[in-house]
Parts: C-alpha cells; structure tokens; sequence
C-alpha cells in the first residue's frame, strides 16, 4: 500500500508541493474560525472584514502610496547593506590578518539591538530619510558580512593554484573563478536579508517617519484598528513573497544551474 | 644554451612529524628536453613538481631559469581541477582566452571530447575530465609542460593514444616537458631521460637518458630491456603500480544501459 512511495527517489519529495496551497487555505480556514469563535470583530477581524479594509484602503486611503514609500526605503536600504557586506565579508575570509582585526566588531555589530541602532541614529543624525535608512543598514550588513564571510572562506584554494600556474589574468580569475564561488552565499544572505530589512523599516518608520507602512500601523494602533493592520501586513507580505519567488529564487536557480545539470 | 637549473631543493614538512620530502635535489633540465620523473608514492615527485611550478615557495635552495623568469608554464594535475560551473570549452577558454575558440575546438577534438564541449565536468567520467585537463594543457601553448601522473585513470587504449598526442605535441613544437610517473614503463615510453627519486629519504637516485628513436611502441623489446635493466630501482618501491590501476568510471549511458539489461531480465 505505501509501496508508491517507497520507491520515490529522494528528490521526487518535491511531488508533494502542490500541498503548499491547500495547506495556507487550511491556515485562513483556521482564522475564520478563530473570528467565529470568538465573535469579536475589533479584536480578531474576520478574513473578509480584513478584505473590506484591504479594499477601503487601497481605493479611498494611503495603502498604494505607503507601500510604495516603504518599499523604496527597503531597497535602498538592502542595496546598500548588500554592498557593504559583501565587501567586508569577502575581505575579512580572504585575510586572516583583517579576520583577526575585525572579527569581534563583527560579533559586537550581530549582537547590536536593532532598536539601539534605530534611536542612536535618530538622535545623532536627526528625524531624516538618510538617519533612518542608515539605521537599516547597520542593521542589515552585519548579517550579509557574516554569511559572505563563510562563502568567501570556501573558496576552493586549488582553483586558485590553477590560474596561478596558466597565469590567468586577475580580472578573469574574478569573474569566473572567485564570483560564483560567493554567489551562493550572496543569495543566502539576500534572501534571509530581505525579510530582516523590511520588518526592521517597519519599526524605522513607526518611530520616526511621516509616510510609509510603519507609520500608518502606529496610526491604526492608535485607533485600535486591528483590520487596518492585519490588511497593511498580508499586503506588504504578499509583495514581499513576489519579490521572493518572482526574481530572488530564479536567479537563483540560474547561479546554480551547474550543480543539477 | 642552458636548462632550468635546480640547486640544492629542500623541501620539509611539519607535520604530522618533522621530515624533509626531498633533500638536497640538483638537476639541469636541458630546453626541448622530455624528463620523465620517477618514484614511489610519497617520494616527492609531486612536491618537486610544484616547486617547479611556482606554488610552493616555502622551499631551500634555487631555481634558475634560463632566461632568468619562469617561461609560460601550462600543468595537468593529479587531479583534472576543471571549473565545476563552466562548461568543458568554457574551462579551456578560461586559460586561453575567448580568442582561441576555434584552436579550443580543435584540441578537444583530439582529445577526443568533441561532442562534450557544452558538458559540465561532472557529467563526464574520470578519464574524459583529465583529457579536458590534458587538453587545457596543450591549449594554453607553454614553453614548460609539467604532468602529474597525466594518464591514470584513462583506460589503456586510451592512455596509449593520449601519450602519442603528447610526444608528438611535444616533438612538434620543441617544449620541455616534465613528467611525473610512478610507472616506470610508462616513462621509458615517453621520456629522453629517466630521474627517480628515492623511496623515502628524497634523494635523486638514477639519472639516465633513454636513447630510443620516436616514435617509440611500449611493446618494443627495447623498452622491455630498459625495463629490466630498471627492476632493481623499483625493487624497494612500497607498491609495483600498473597504468590502470584506476578504472575509469562508468559513464551514465552504461550504467542506464546494465540498468536497463537488468530489468528486462527481471521481466523474462
């Protein structure tokens, strides 16, 4: 009887992921219920009053404008970050001398409390776009910094050898050699990254900034307006999910094509 | 016109015990010359090679060369060290440049991996990635060939048709060419001249220059002389190694196709 699936080669688990969308409906059923049960409708908002205050939103409020703000702020950001990090990653698992100089800011940096980062800078640099972005980096390259370190101290030494004897110029040695050896790490660390930048945007902007998600959350929390809320989220996570799949996974898959030929 | 000149080349380790893989080496190594290197596993053939090759630098004594730098210097090594994420003739552009597509062509054709140009390394066996290696080699047109044990794991036929490919590269475009062997009648095959290593203490024991005319057959009576004039050097060898000691691997085609027989048996 479980025969059919005992044959399944390993990588046939895969099969099974036409699951994936019944199992989130089952999720949303499981909040209905929630709503049913407790029949509160300011507390736990129904799906459908979350979709009412989607709709009023995006037709009468802010919703479009806000997400547009937020997400400008989350790219640059995460660029920047993404720069940052990777520079320091790759110099501090190439060099042992930089390793050993700056390891520890790097552990002090990962340990930083986000929230530290976000008042400091305010206080220091004052109310602006460029204080709050900055706070978001510091946050964020720490994280890329310690994942590129990691691909950068795989990196196959006897590749290296290779060019060295065929004299292979330095700039072709980068290209195709030292890149795509970071590239996994560098898509590891985007991934994880994007998510940790734009819940760290969203407390950036409910503590000091006059637009964007974050501070139209502290709005609705001031107003107790749970459906407002729930409605901001499932939007902005809805994006964030199409960012994910749409372009962060294929260019993915295309970096690590050579590995399934 | 003098050789590559080696004086006194010590080479010691750390670890796992303090002890010097090669001790004291002097060797001239003529221009146009082939020099086959030989010894046992552990004998310092591949350390020496490397010293050569410029990738270790932690060794005593001096390399000169003649024209006072390294020439151009192209290696197979041990193992292929093909690029996993290029694909074959991408890993011979990488050394030649995107210019020499056409001669890339051409080289893998005679390596016999002309329908394997848009593989990836690892969907081809052993013995086709260390053609490619091979390959790269021969593209990279040096001055200086170093090979390290360039034919194991090619199945005899085939190790037989990749020697005839490098005497007569060699012969045609008048290179130095060291090669490293633990197998003996592999360098009498090849080589102008034969200098083995000893088995432990890392010193050069025969030097002796093979006078055979090319092209030479490794079934020729005088290679089995030689040969046998040879034995006692490789007497104290740990292990007597042959040239195919290494399969190669089954390529997918054979596997699917034992697969294949073996279910229609199943089926009977």
């Amino acid at each position: 009887m479980n025969r059919a699936t005992a044959i399944l080669p390993a990588g046939a688990a895969s099969a099974l992921r036409w699951f994936r969308w019944p199992s989130l409906l089952g999720l949303l059923g499981f909040w209905y219920l929630i709503a049913l049960l407790l029949d509160d409708p300011v507390l736990v908002p129904s799906p459908l009053a979350t979709l009412a205050a989607f709709h009023h939103h995006l037709v009468a409020g802010d919703l479009l404008f806000s997400l547009a703000v937020t997400l400008a702020r989350v790219a640059v950001a995460f660029t920047l970050a993404m720069i940052l990090g990777s520079i320091f990653g790759i110099l501090l698992g190439r060099s042992q001398i930089m390793d050993d100089l700056f390891g520890g800011w790097l552990v002090i940096a990962l340990n930083m409390p986000a929230l530290v980062t976000m008042v400091l800078c305010y206080v220091w640099f004052g109310l602006n776009e460029s204080a709050a972005v900055l706070a978001v980096t510091i946050n964020k390259a720490p994280v890329v910094a310690a994942i590129t370190r990691e691909g950068a101290r795989a990196i196959d030494s006897s590749l290296l050898e290779m060019t060295k004897v065929f004299a292979v110029p330095r700039l072709r040695v980068l290209r195709r050699i030292i890149l795509p050896q970071i590239a996994p790490s560098f898509m590891a660390s985007a991934r994880a990254g994007l998510a940790l930048t734009w819940k760290i945007v969203l407390v950036v902007e409910l503590l000091g900034r006059p637009s964007g998600v974050g501070f139209e959350i502290r709005t609705f929390f001031n107003y107790f307006d749970i459906a407002s809320i729930l409605a901001y989220s499932l939007a902005f996570i809805a994006i964030v999910m199409t960012i994910e799949s749409w372009i962060l996974q294929p260019v993915e898959r295309h970096v690590e094509r050579w590995r399934h030929p | 016109m003098s050789g590559l000149q080696l004086q006194g080349i010590t080479r010691e380790f750390a670890r796992p015990a303090a002890h010097a893989v090669l001790r004291s080496i002097d060797l001239t190594v003529a221009p146009g010359e082939l020099l086959g290197l030989v010894g046992p596993s552990g004998s310092g053939k591949t350390t020496l090679l490397r010293i050569i090759a410029g990738l270790d630098q932690t060794f005593g004594g001096t390399l000169l060369w003649p024209d006072g730098h390294r020439p151009k210097t192209a290696m197979v090594f041990q193992e292929p060290r093909l690029v996993p994420w290029l694909s074959i003739l991408d890993n011979l552009l990488l050394v030649a440049g995107e210019e020499h597509l056409a001669e890339a062509k051409t080289v893998l054709a005679e390596v016999e991996l002309g329908g394997s140009e848009h593989a990836f390394p690892a969907q081809l066996s052993g013995g086709m990635q260390r053609r490619a290696s091979l390959a790269r080699a021969l593209l990279a047109k040096p001055a200086l060939l170093l090979l390290d044990e360039p034919f194991i794991s090619l199945d005899a036929a085939c190790a037989g048709r990749m020697r005839k490919l490098v005497t007569t590269y060699w012969q045609k475009h008048g290179i130095t060419i060291l090669l490293v062997t633990h197998d003996l009648r592999e360098a009498i095959e090849l080589s102008t001249r034969i200098v083995a290593l000893s088995p432990a203490e890392g010193r050069l024991m025969t030097d002796r220059p093979i006078l055979l005319p090319y092209p030479r057959q490794n079934t020729d009576p005088a290679i089995e002389q030689i040969l046998e004039s040879l034995r006692p050097l490789t007497q104290d060898w740990p292990q007597p190694a042959t040239t195919d000691q290494t399969p190669a691997a089954p390529s997918y085609f054979s596997r699917a196709r034992s697969r294949f027989l073996a279910l229609s048996r199943s089926m009977a």
